[in-house]
Formats: structure tokens, C-alpha cells, sequence
């Protein structure tokens, strides 16, 4: 053994290698294994990021299942009601490039709460059943009504009413949700160096 | 004597106080049409208790609080009310909101008053009741309810009740004409204070540029209680921000997000202590107030005793408008004060100022350069904030940033962009900066609770199916079973077997 | 009516960036008068065609960025950078050199990085380095200050403005040079032995700085800067000196007052490190600025290769500025203790 090392010194180098990634392997193992987290925090995260609409325009039945789905390598740009921020949220936590959004999935639109014109309303507890979030309150043959606090605005009710009853009002309106905007800076036209971008 | 302490920056604007010549006062004509908005405090809106065409008399209810942080309405005269719909008011939007309209009948009949003699002979709680039912919140600017700052917090006491007499502002002389008119009440109205949060010290604060205002004030005071301090201290601006004037007069700072009442003060404007004066001994709710018309755009500028509701257009025909001369109008001071986008919007309980400036008075601001990072915002700032930092994180929307240098404890004095070489509109940037991370609270708020409950529907359409699927197993199974007895007897055999079973006990028996 | 609805403050106090600007360009007056009068018209004439390229390029710049020109060229901005870097450069510097340097202030260490109020580094320092390290024979040759040689007209100062290479006059080495070049003499035989060093610090040198010193102490009093970044510079400064000063040694750093008194010292102390753009902002940030800047104008008078080090410590502490910002956030109304 030692004489073979000495005629190729080079079986030092390979076997100390590999004494080393065998030891450092195992530690790694048994990390994984005494350390493992429950459920997918990364899936939690980016669920967190995600503005809830519960509306499954991204294609899928919910805002938890498209963030398990990003988790597991989905596009980010698939979610019109968080619109570009939730884009530059999800790139940040991910550490991917932002991309636009994705059109295909919707257009970004000012938050709404839907509305029943509660006289046409006949009943039919179909719009209570799509409600991902249980947001709307009524009984058969009785009129419903949504409790605007809680409806997301995700639209999925306004399809199988049966009479066309449900209107989408924009949420923001009036004087208790005005506030001041950044001031209006200068356009600029032209590109030379980069602060002639955006604000810093 | 007490120590007067300093506070970090701070700015010397032109005064310019003696144009609307405090001390004089003046009551304008009777408006022909009087505009109450509902919400002329900070917190819910008032709901309406009278209908259109109704009679009401001065000082009989209009509009009740809705909830605790909420503050009542009162007719301020007699007269028929015409509208109850939406009005632009004073807002830096230059949006409607809900008003109640009052045309007055020129007879200016009141309700009875009844109030009470001795008010140490009742319960705190109840004077604060009065207090809330007189529709008091505070005159200085904010219009915080002013009985929600009285009432009873378990674990704080309150020692010292302060009245801020700086009125820091420049051109602004409601505060120094009512100490000079109504020091005596100032007074009185500041024991009640004292008596109803149980404090011991009281003092007044007012600004050593206002010496027959400390005069009227301390000769009141000695004649009432000499316990009670009136103390002068040099003119800064922004000495009459509350926190800064807690600091001149203590020394102590109130915490980072806290009131305070969390160092055991009661901060109140003059106007405020009057208010609750009339409230507890004459039974009267607030009605009017002391506006400053100022400005070179008035022949006449100066102090009017106005009611509240009185359209602005109507007090600056009182002294003298020339609209042609006049660049905009500003609600409240120069430094704090917002633009209104018309004159045809009423006065309310925080209009302590309505200012109407000429193009050289005020000019039209420059465009913005570029920052310069010189510091003197940083010199200038009050609350010892980074004023270039903050604007930097505000234009780059670094919310994070932003919540982390403290864009919170920003008093929006405006010290920082009065100082700044570029004329950056900073205040601007620090109140959008505000309002979006607000928003983003309020939607971090929502979603958690959307999430919720779309996990809790989740968990109940998943437990429903489940149900379902256990009793049609359940229905199923029992099926199954009928199906399996039949396979190891014949019913039929077996029934026929029962009968005849029967048939021989009874002929047995018989 | 046509009420404007801007934002609050609607008063604005007097000051501007072209009152700063120009407030600093006045300031420097009595320094440049104090110049002429020693070495002649030089600097002047520096000054005034470097601040016609500046202004030149200034407009050339912002007209391909595409904005308006006018409000830059009037806010004196590029005026202050031309006009700080020719005090820096001797006397006498040829024409294209003095071009080749503001070009470097106002386009390499201005524009580059966004223009005013962008640039990291301090641009009439950009400019110096550039030229001092691409031209080191012209910027060491300055010309013998009066009472020590003749002191050129204003038609030989033309003739060496528009010089092909290199000042032909009588040019003499600075009191920093010599003690750069001192080989083995104990410092009072080489303060007593050659002329340049006069009563104080340095024939000419001395009245240059005490001018610099007077423009600088009005800035402060127009409250254009805070007393912060000039004094712990100076502190700093003469800190290091009196322990580099083992009472005159042949390898010790030179006397207090040289340092003082000599070279660019108060020249950089109120009009160089005061820049606010590229220092540390917050009062405390700016003590710890200056300090470090007067340490290291010493270590490297005393140990490094240049007899003057004002440029290199200023952009050397530009680099740190924004770290130390970061570790001197002031601490806000209501957090905490007061400290």
C-alpha cells in the first residue's frame, strides 16, 4: 500500500478526496435527515407574496396551488391581480430575473369588489358555491348578498350567474382612500446613462 | 421656573403675523347657506339624524358619532335643512363627502343650554360624556376626537396637562387672538382638563412672539391658580408640532409610534380647552370657531368668529378678496396647510386658517433640481430624521428602507423642503411614501384573511366530500350486507318457516 | 380661477443651489487674489478658460441627455468643479491640460454617473488625479512665489498658457516637495536653510491658505456647510502631525504649522471635503470624514510618493462615505434614549 502511494503520489491526493466527501457527505446526511423542515417553506413564502384572490386565472385552483407550483419551477408572471409588484416580489425571494406579465392569464386590474343587484337576484346559490372564499351570504330561493370586506374581487362568481346579476365595482374610491402620489418628475427622453432611467 | 429645553432644527420662516392683527376680532355676516361636513375629525364619519326639510334650531344635534373614535354634529343656528348629500370639503383631494346643508332663517333661535355649575361634582366619565356629546375635537389642525384623548387608559395616568399656545405657523393668529379674547376660559377649560384626567400641573405654552397673548394668558392664570405655569420660550418653527413643544416644556420625548399620554401628557390648542369650557358650564357644542383670513390678496385680512359650515367664499368677501390677485388658497399655514381647489368649500372645526397669498407672496415653486445631498434637511428636521435618505427610499419605493429610517415619526412640518437649495417637494414623497406602505399593511391584512378563509372552505368542501363519500360507502356497504343474507337463507323459506312456527304455538296455547 | 394645488410647505426659504454655488464661487476670491498676487495671473487665466470648457461641455452634455441645458448652466454647479479644480493645478499649467482636466472633472467625474448630485466622488478631484498621474513633470511645476523671484506679466502669462508642454519660468520647489526630498537634514537646518518656507509654513503659501481660510470661515457663517468635516479634518490633521514630530529629526513628518499652512490643507478643508455630494451626510458621518481625510493628507505627505495628498485622501474617503453613512444613522425623535 504505502509503496504503491509512493510510486503514485497522486493516490494520496484522490484518496484523502474521497476520504473527505465520504465524511462531509455523511454529515450532510444526517443534517438533512435530524434537521428536515415540515411542509415547503419555500412554497410558504411565496403563497405569502401572493395576494390571495383565490380567482385561478394562473390556471390553477388557487393561490396555494400556483405557489406550490412556482416552488416547483413555474413561471412567476402568471398572476394578473398582483400585477407587477407581486412580480418583483416573487424575482426578489426567488433570485430570477422579473419578467412581464403574462398576457395570456389576464391584465392587470384596479382591485373591485363584486356587487349583486340584489332585486334581479333569484336565488339559485350558484355564484355562493364558486366563491373561493366564501364571501357571499344567502340561501336557496333567497336573496343573495357579498360582504364586501371579505370578496377578493376574482371574478369567479360572475360567470355562472345564472341572470347576469353580479357587477364588479372598483374597490378604491372616495375620500377616506385618497392619498398623495410620488411627484411627477421630469420625462426623460433619452437613455445616455443609466440614472437617466427610473428613479435611482 | 421651568426649564426650557431646545429641540433639534427647526426653521425661521418670515413671521408675518401681524397682517391678520391678533386680538382683533370680527364676526362676519350671516351666511346665506351653511355646509357640515360629517367628517370634520379624524376617525368614522357622523350619521345624520335629520332629513331634508327639516327645522332645526342652534346647537340641536344634526349628526351623531358613529362608534367610539367618532365625534357628533351640531347645527350651529336655526334655519331648514335643505340638503343632506355630498359637498366638496376642505381636503387636499378636492373631493366630496357626505355634508348636511342648513339654510339659515336669520333668527338664530338655540336650543336651552343647560350647564353645570359645579363640575367637580361629578365624574370624570361624565364630563368626558359631555365633552363627546358637545362634538369637540381638536382645533389645532388635526382634529383628533378630543374625548378619546380624556378617556380613561388602564395603566396610564396622566400628570401634566399641556395647552399649546405656540402656533409655530407663520401668518396664523387664531391661537393669539382667542388667548388675548378669551383667556379667562382658556383657563377654566384647561382646569377641566386638569380635573377630569386627574393631572396636577398645568402649562401653557406660548411662543415668546406673542407677548400680549403671555400677558392676557398669565395675568388669567394668576387670577385663577398660581399653580398654573404660563411659559414663554423662544419662536421656532416647529415648536407647536406636539411632540415638540412636549420636548421644550419636559424634556421628554414621546416614543417612537406612542401618545402622549404614554409620558403622562395631555397636549391641547386653546381653541380645544375653550370648547370644553363651553361644553361642561354653558352646555354649548361647538359651533364656531376662530378663523384667521390672512394673506395680500385680502384688503382685510384678520380674526372672524365664524360658524362652522360658513363657506370660505363668504368669510373672504368679509375681508376682501381680490381673486385676480391671488395664486391659491390654502387651508390652514403655509408650511402645513393644504391647497383647496375652490373657495365655494366650508369651514370646519380644524380650519384654524385661511390663507390667500399673491404670486410674489408665495410663488409658484421652481421646478425640483436634483438633490444635492447638502444636509440641510437634516439640520432643519425636527424629529431628527435623514429628510434625503427618506427621499431617496421614497422615490426608489423602498418600503422597507423607508419603515427602517423612521419614515413614521415624520411630523410632515415641511422644515425639511422650506431649507431645501433643489425646492424638492419632499413633504409629497414622504406622504405618498406613507400612504403606500399603509397599503401595503391593508393589503397584507386582506390577503392573510382571504387566504384563511379560502383554507377554511378548502378544509370544509374537502370535509363535505369526505361526508359524502362515507355515507354513500356506509349506504353501500348496508346494501351489501342485505345482498349477502339472502345468499346463506332463502327469506321466503325462512318466513314461511316463521308462520307455521306461529301457527303451532297458537293451537298449542289453545 | 386657477387656484394651484400643490403640496405643502407653500413657503420656501432663500436658500438655492445657485445660492450655494455661487456663495462658494465668492468664497474663493480672496484665496485666488492671494494666488495672483504670488505667482501672477496664472490661475486666473486657468480659471477662466477652464470654467468657459466647463460650461461649454456642461451644455453639450445635457443637450444629448436631452434636457434642458439652461437651469444647469445657470446654478453655477459646473463653475464650482472647473473653478476648484484650476486652484489646484500650478499656476501656469498649458492650456490643454487645464482643458484635459476639467474634461475629466466634469465628464468622467460628474456626468458619467447622472450629472449633479450623482457623482460619488468629488469632480474637480477626479479631474486632478487624472491629470496628476498622466502628467506629473507639469503638475509639480509651480512657479517661485513672489519675494523669491520676479512674477510673471500678464503678457509672459499668456505666452505660457498657450505653451506647447511644459511652464519655462523660474519654477521652484514647494515647501511639501522639499520635505519630500529631504535627504538626511535635520528639519530646522532645512527650514533655515532654504527660502521657501518663509516665517510660517511657506512663502506665499502661508497668506494662500490663511485667504482660503477667511473664504472658508464666511461659508460657514452663510451656513452653506456645517463646521463638522473642516474641523476634524484640521484636528485630525494636526493630531497626526505633532506625533509625527519627534522635535525635528531628519526622517520625521515636518512641523505642524507646514502641514497647516502649506500646500492645499485649508484650501481642501473648507472648499474640497465640504462638497456635500460625495461626503458622508450626517453631522457625525462628517466628523469621522474629515478625520479620516486629515489622517491619511498626513500618511501620505509623510510616507507616501506625491508631496501632496489632499486628492487621493478626499476620493479614497468618497469610497468610504457611503459606509459610513450607514453606520452613523442619527438616532430619531423618540427612539430610545437620548444619547
Amino acid at each position: 500500500m504505502g509503496a504503491l502511494i509512493d510510486q503514485f503520489p497522486v493516490l494520496a491526493a484522490v484518496a484523502a478526496l474521497l476520504g473527505l466527501g465520504v465524511i462531509f457527505g455523511a454529515i450532510l446526511g444526517f443534517a438533512s435527515v435530524r434537521f428536515r423542515t415540515e411542509g415547503n417553506p419555500l412554497a410558504d413564502q411565496i403563497n405569502e407574496i401572493l395576494p390571495q384572490t383565490q380567482c385561478g386565472q394562473c390556471g390553477y385552483p388557487g393561490c396555494r396551488p400556483y405557489a406550490e407550483a412556482i416552488a416547483d419551477g413555474d413561471a412567476i408572471n402568471k398572476c394578473p391581480p398582483g400585477g407587477e409588484e407581486t412580480i418583483q416580489d416573487l424575482a426578489h425571494l426567488l433570485d430570477v430575473e422579473p419578467e412581464p406579465l403574462d398576457a395570456e392569464h389576464g391584465v392587470e386590474k384596479e382591485p373591485a369588489v363584486a356587487y349583486i343587484r340584489e332585486d334581479e337576484c333569484i336565488g339559485c346559490t350558484k355564484c355562493i358555491q364558486a366563491c373561493p372564499v366564501d364571501a357571499i351570504l344567502g340561501a336557496a330561493k333567497l336573496m343573495h348578498t357579498v360582504i364586501v370586506d371579505e370578496c377578493t374581487g376574482c371574478d369567479l362568481c360572475v360567470e355562472p350567474c345564472p341572470v347576469d346579476c353580479i357587477d364588479m365595482i372598483p374597490r378604491k374610491s372616495g375620500i377616506a382612500s385618497w392619498h398623495w402620489s410620488l411627484p411627477e418628475e421630469d420625462p426623460v427622453r433619452t437613455r445616455i446613462i443609466a440614472t437617466d432611467g427610473a428613479a435611482a | 421656573m421651568r426649564k426650557i429645553h431646545d429641540i433639534h432644527g427647526g426653521i425661521h420662516p418670515p413671521e408675518r403675523k401681524a397682517l391678520s392683527r391678533p386680538g382683533e376680532l370680527q364676526t362676519p355676516p350671516m351666511p346665506g347657506r351653511l355646509v357640515l361636513p360629517l367628517s370634520q375629525h379624524i376617525g368614522k364619519p357622523a350619521q345624520p339624524v335629520v332629513a331634508v326639510g327639516d327645522q332645526v334650531l342652534g346647537g340641536q344635534l344634526i349628526a351623531e358619532a358613529e362608534g367610539p373614535v367618532s365625534v357628533p354634529v351640531h347645527a350651529p343656528t336655526s334655519g331648514t335643512i335643505t340638503a343632506v348629500d355630498r359637498f366638496a370639503i376642505p381636503h387636499a383631494s378636492g373631493l366630496e363627502d357626505c355634508c348636511v346643508e342648513i339654510a339659515p332663517d336669520g333668527t338664530d333661535r338655540w336650543v336651552e343650554l343647560n350647564g353645570i355649575d359645579d363640575y367637580r361634582a361629578f365624574e370624570p366619565s361624565e364630563l368626558v360624556s359631555l365633552a363627546r356629546n358637545a362634538g369637540i375635537a381638536g382645533m389645532g389642525g388635526a382634529g383628533f376626537p378630543t374625548a378619546v384623548k380624556l378617556m380613561a387608559r388602564e395603566g396610564r395616568s396622566i400628570d401634566t396637562v399641556i395647552i399649546n399656545g405656540t402656533e409655530c405657523e407663520p401668518y396664523i393668529t387664531a391661537d393669539d387672538t382667542i388667548m388675548q379674547c378669551q383667556p379667562r376660559e382658556i383657563v377654566l377649560g384647561a382646569q377641566m382638563l386638569a380635573y377630569i384626567v386627574g393631572a396636577e400641573h398645568i402649562v401653557i405654552g406660548v411662543e415668546d412672539n406673542k407677548p400680549t397673548a403671555f400677558a392676557a394668558m398669565r395675568d388669567a392664570a394668576s387670577g385663577i391658580d398660581n399653580r398654573i405655569e404660563v411659559v414663554s420660550f423662544p419662536t421656532k418653527y416647529p415648536s407647536g408640532g406636539e411632540k415638540q413643544l412636549i420636548e421644550i416644556l419636559t424634556g421628554k420625548q414621546v416614543p417612537s409610534g406612542g401618545l402622549p399620554s404614554d409620558i403622562g401628557i395631555l397636549c391641547n390648542n386653546p381653541g380645544t380647552a375653550v370648547a370644553i369650557y363651553e361644553a361642561i358650564a354653558n352646555g354649548r357644542p361647538l359651533t364656531r370657531r376662530i378663523v384667521t383670513l390672512t394673506g395680500e390678496a385680502l384688503q382685510n385680512p384678520g380674526n372672524f368668529e365664524a360658524m362652522l359650515g360658513t363657506p370660505i367664499s363668504h368669510l373672504l368677501d368679509a375681508a376682501g378678496y381680490r381673486a385676480e390677485q391671488n395664486n391659491r388658497l390654502i387651508h390652514g399655514g403655509p408650511m402645513m396647510g393644504f391647497a383647496l381647489h375652490s373657495a365655494d368649500i366650508p369651514i370646519i372645526k380644524t380650519t384654524n386658517c385661511i390663507l390667500a397669498p399673491t404670486e410674489q407672496e408665495l410663488p409658484t415653486p421652481a421646478p425640483a433640481q436634483p438633490c444635492i445631498r447638502c444636509g440641510m434637511c437634516a439640520e432643519a428636521c425636527p424629529a431628527e430624521l435623514l429628510p434625503q435618505q427618506l427621499y431617496w427610499f421614497a422615490r426608489a419605493k423602498d418600503n422597507d428602507s423607508l419603515e427602517q429610517h423612521n419614515l413614521f415619526d415624520c411630523i410632515e412640518c415641511g422644515a425639511c423642503s422650506w431649507v431645501c437649495p433643489s425646492q424638492i417637494p419632499l413633504v409629497q414623497y414622504y406622504r405618498a411614501g406613507k400612504a403606500a406602505i399603509n397599503e401595503a399593511r391593508q393589503e397584507k391584512v386582506r390577503s392573510d384573511r382571504s387566504r384563511a378563509r379560502f383554507e377554511a372552505r378548502q378544509e370544509r368542501v374537502e370535509r363535505e366530500a369526505a361526508e359524502r363519500e362515507a355515507k354513500r360507502a356506509q349506504r353501500k356497504a348496508a346494501a351489501q350486507r342485505k345482498a349477502e343474507g339472502s345468499d346463506g337463507e332463502d327469506p321466503v323459506k325462512a318466513a314461511i318457516a316463521r308462520a307455521k312456527a306461529r301457527k303451532q304455538a297458537e293451537e298449542s296455547t289453545e | 380661477m386657477g387656484l394651484l394645488t400643490v403640496t405643502s410647505p407653500h413657503a420656501h426659504g432663500p436658500q438655492s443651489v445657485t445660492r450655494v454655488m455661487r456663495a462658494v464661487l465668492l468664497a474663493t476670491l480672496p484665496g485666488v487674489a492671494v494666488m495672483t498676487y504670488f505667482f501672477g495671473p496664472g490661475t486666473l487665466l486657468n480659471i477662466i478658460a477652464g470654467g468657459l470648457v466647463a460650461l461649454a461641455l456642461e451644455g453639450l452634455v445635457m443637450r444629448l441627455r436631452q434636457r434642458q441645458a439652461g437651469p444647469y448652466l445657470r446654478d453655477y454647479s459646473v463653475l464650482v468643479t472647473s473653478t476648484l479644480l484650476c486652484i489646484a493645478l500650478p499656476a501656469y499649467t498649458p492650456w490643454w491640460i487645464v482643458a484635459v482636466g476639467v474634461a475629466s472633472s466634469v465628464l468622467l467625474g460628474k456626468h458619467v454617473f447622472g450629472g449633479l448630485g450623482y457623482n460619488p466622488f468629488n469632480p474637480a478631484m477626479v479631474g486632478y488625479v487624472v491629470l496628476l498621474i498622466s502628467f506629473p513633470v507639469q503638475m509639480s511645476a509651480w512657479p517661485a512665489p513672489r519675494g523669491l523671484a520676479e512674477v510673471p506679466s500678464l503678457g509672459d502669462s499668456f505666452v505660457a498658457f498657450f505653451q506647447a508642454n511644459q511652464y519655462d519660468g523660474i519654477t521652484m520647489a514647494t515647501p511639501l516637495d522639499l520635505l519630500r526630498q529631504n535627504q538626511g537634514e535635520l528639519m530646522s537646518e532645512l527650514t533655515s536653510s532654504r527660502a521657501q518656507f518663509g516665517a510660517l509654513a511657506g512663502v506665499g503659501w502661508e497668506w494662500i491658505n490663511i485667504a482660503f481660510l477667511a473664504g472658508g470661515l464666511w461659508l460657514l457663517y452663510q451656513r452653506i456647510f456645517t463646521w463638522h468635516a473642516p474641523v476634524a479634518m484640521l484636528a485630525a490633521l494636526t493630531l497626526s502631525a505633532l506625533l509625527g514630530y519627534d522635535g525635528g529629526s531628519s526622517t520625521s513628518g515636518g512641523p505642524v504649522m507646514v502641514h497647516l499652512l502649506s500646500g492645499a490643507t485649508i484650501f481642501g478643508a473648507f472648499f474640497i471635503i465640504t462638497d456635500p455630494v460625495s461626503s458622508a451626510v450626517s453631522n457625525r458621518g462628517r466628523l469621522i470624514f474629515g478625520a479620516a481625510i486629515g489622517v491619511l493628507v498626513y500618511l501620505i505627505r509623510a510616507f507616501g510618493n506625491y508631496p501632496d495628498a489632499l486628492a487621493f485622501a478626499v476620493l479614497i474617503m468618497n469610497f468610504a462615505a457611503p459606509f459610513i453613512d450607514h453606520y452613523t444613522q442619527p438616532r430619531v425623535y423618540g427612539q430610545g434614549d437620548k444619547r
